[in-house]
């Protein structure tokens, strides 16, 4: 399965578990419009590191949270490269 | 015998008239308590450590029992050092107690000690002509089970130390506990025995847990004490249906209800005690209705001479068997300005009980929101197929930390369901009982825990 794939697939999962409706998605679509709150995006970043063997956001010293679900996928897909 | 002795207040006046079945034994050898009314496990050393600040530093808790009971009322003071303590630490801590001797059971040890009388321990007690004359009141120091940092050294006296043991002589109980004796919880055990005229079977270092339950099981132990972790890892082993004590204690952690529901299967006659006991605190009470927490009417007034109220949400108790004080300098004073210890433990009032709900500083911090790991491991532990479980922070990068949680499976027992499954049921269960921050983020199963030499579940600082 594609990183962006699982990444999607994840976020529905967690926005199902925590009673939330997940807007369409789209790359430029701001994060925290996604439908998920905060603790909700640490969840997704919980699980998607237990799936994708990483956390690009707590590992690396100097990356800036990304604001947009583009940025989000790219930050795992550049991770992975 | 001469009335000084009489009165003062020693472990060696219990031992003169133990019964002649109570014996304490360990894996490798056992010793007939009375015997050392006029015998001594420290060869000819016992004179020597008249009126010495002695380390108890022995490799075997056998060894350690036996020297208790002939130094109580000899020595000035006793620190006892479990085996579990950094060996960095030893030297502040000989230091701070003033140690002037010490007791040890193995030459190897002998050059950690710099002291200027080593005492081993003989493989045999050897008879002596005439008990030593009982004349100090010893100052027992026991250490804190803090994971980090030095442990804090707290002064018990023995009057303080058993005060909450209502002697009534009972031969037929066999103790058996799966602490350390050098540890509070295991001590209060040790001293229920001796004052009891009960035989104990301690633990030995590296005894595998089956080992153990048939030991216990040979001796027909009837009395049986442990902390939470202890029972679990105990319920993981077929060796369990091997003992049947009629009184079954836990204490040093928090009893939740699944714990406490567990024994009460696996001992359907038993009596099932949970006990809140501290290092610093002594004991507070037990509870014996089978529920989790404790009654409120508890804190109101004074219960078998304990006082207990809430601060800030933490549990404070006053009694006679409160330490009086830590040793070493730039500690703050154990007791408030009223006499109480801060015990650290929290607690919440749910109806017309307390519950324990976690440690002062064991707290996770979720962007704000206060998650004690206790309370969700409560929560996992209700599901059928668990056995036990850690909760635990992890750094993340959007609310500084989130909640997750190691858990242990039950063996599989019938048609096992996918673990997948098993994982959505506990989040299900915690999203339906907690808050949401408090549901863990994710599961991992992991084969086993790690539980401290205190008992306790292993947590990293």
């Amino acid at each position: 399965m594609s990183i962006k794939l699982t990444i999607m697939e994840q976020m529905a999962q967690v926005a199902r578990e925590q009673g939330r409706t997940l807007a369409p998605l789209r790359d430029d679509l701001a994060l925290l419009d996604s439908g998920l709150d905060s603790l909700g995006i640490a969840v997704l970043v919980a699980r998607l590191e237990d799936r994708l063997g990483t956390d690009p956001f707590t590992s690396a010293d100097d990356v800036q949270f990304p604001v947009t679900v583009g940025d989000f996928v790219k930050a795992y897909e550049h991770g992975a490269r | 015998m001469n009335m000084a002795r009489a009165e003062a207040p020693s472990l060696r006046r219990y031992v003169e008239r133990a019964p002649a079945e109570q014996f304490l034994f360990d894996r490798a050898s056992h010793t007939r308590v009375a015997d050392l009314a006029r015998a001594t496990s420290l060869g000819g050393g016992l004179a020597a450590l008249a009126g010495r600040s002695v380390l108890l530093a022995t490799s075997s808790q056998l060894a350690s029992a036996l020297a208790l009971i002939e130094l109580d009322g000899i020595a000035r003071r006793i620190t006892i050092l479990p085996p579990d303590v950094d060996r960095v630490h030893v030297g502040a801590l000989l230091t701070d107690a003033e140690c002037d001797a010490a007791v040890i059971d193995d030459a190897r040890n002998a050059a950690s000690f710099d002291l200027p009388i080593r005492i081993a321990r003989a493989p045999n007690i050897v008879s002596i002509e005439q008990a030593p004359t009982v004349s100090v009141r010893t100052e027992w120091v026991l250490l804190t089970s803090g994971t980090t940092g030095v442990p804090k050294m707290v002064v018990h006296s023995l009057a303080g130390l058993t005060a909450a043991i209502s002697v009534s002589t009972d031969s037929q109980v066999v103790w058996g506990t799966f602490y350390d004796i050098r540890r509070y919880g295991g001590l209060q055990i040790f001293l229920r025995a001796v004052l009891g005229g009960a035989s104990l079977v301690l633990s030995s270092a590296g005894e595998p847990v089956a080992e153990h339950l048939l030991r216990l099981a040979r001796h027909g132990i009837t009395h049986l004490s442990g902390t939470p972790s202890h029972w679990r890892r105990a319920l993981m082993s077929p060796e369990i249906s091997k003992i049947s004590p009629r009184y079954v204690r836990l204490s040093g952690e928090i009893a939740d209800q699944t714990i406490l529901d567990s024994l009460r299967a696996a001992f359907p006659q038993a009596s099932i005690g949970h006990a809140y006991a501290a290092t610093e605190a002594g004991v507070g009470f037990a509870v014996n209705d089978g529920a989790a927490g404790f009654p409120v009417e508890y804190l109101e007034g004074i219960r078998d001479g304990v006082e207990m109220k809430v601060v800030d949400g933490s549990l404070r108790v006053r009694s006679p068997g409160t330490a009086s004080r830590y040793v070493g300098a730039g500690r703050a004073p154990l007791l408030d300005a009223d006499g109480f210890v801060d015990t650290g433990d929290m607690v919440e009032r749910r109806g017309d009980r307390y519950f324990f709900i976690g440690r002062k500083g064991g707290i996770i911090n979720i962007g704000g929101l206060k998650v004690h790991p206790e309370e969700v491991e409560a929560v996992i532990n209700q599901h059928p197929r668990v056995r036990m479980s850690l909760v635990r922070a992890k750094r993340s990068p959007v609310t500084g930390a989130i909640v997750i949680a190691d858990v242990v499976l039950k063996s599989a027992a019938g048609p096992s369901r996918g673990e997948p499954d098993v994982k959505d049921e506990i989040l299900e269960l915690c999203r339906g009982a907690l808050p949401r921050h408090k549901v863990p983020a994710t599961i991992s199963f992991v084969p086993a825990l790690a539980v401290a030499a205190t008992g306790k579940l292993a947590r990293r600082g």
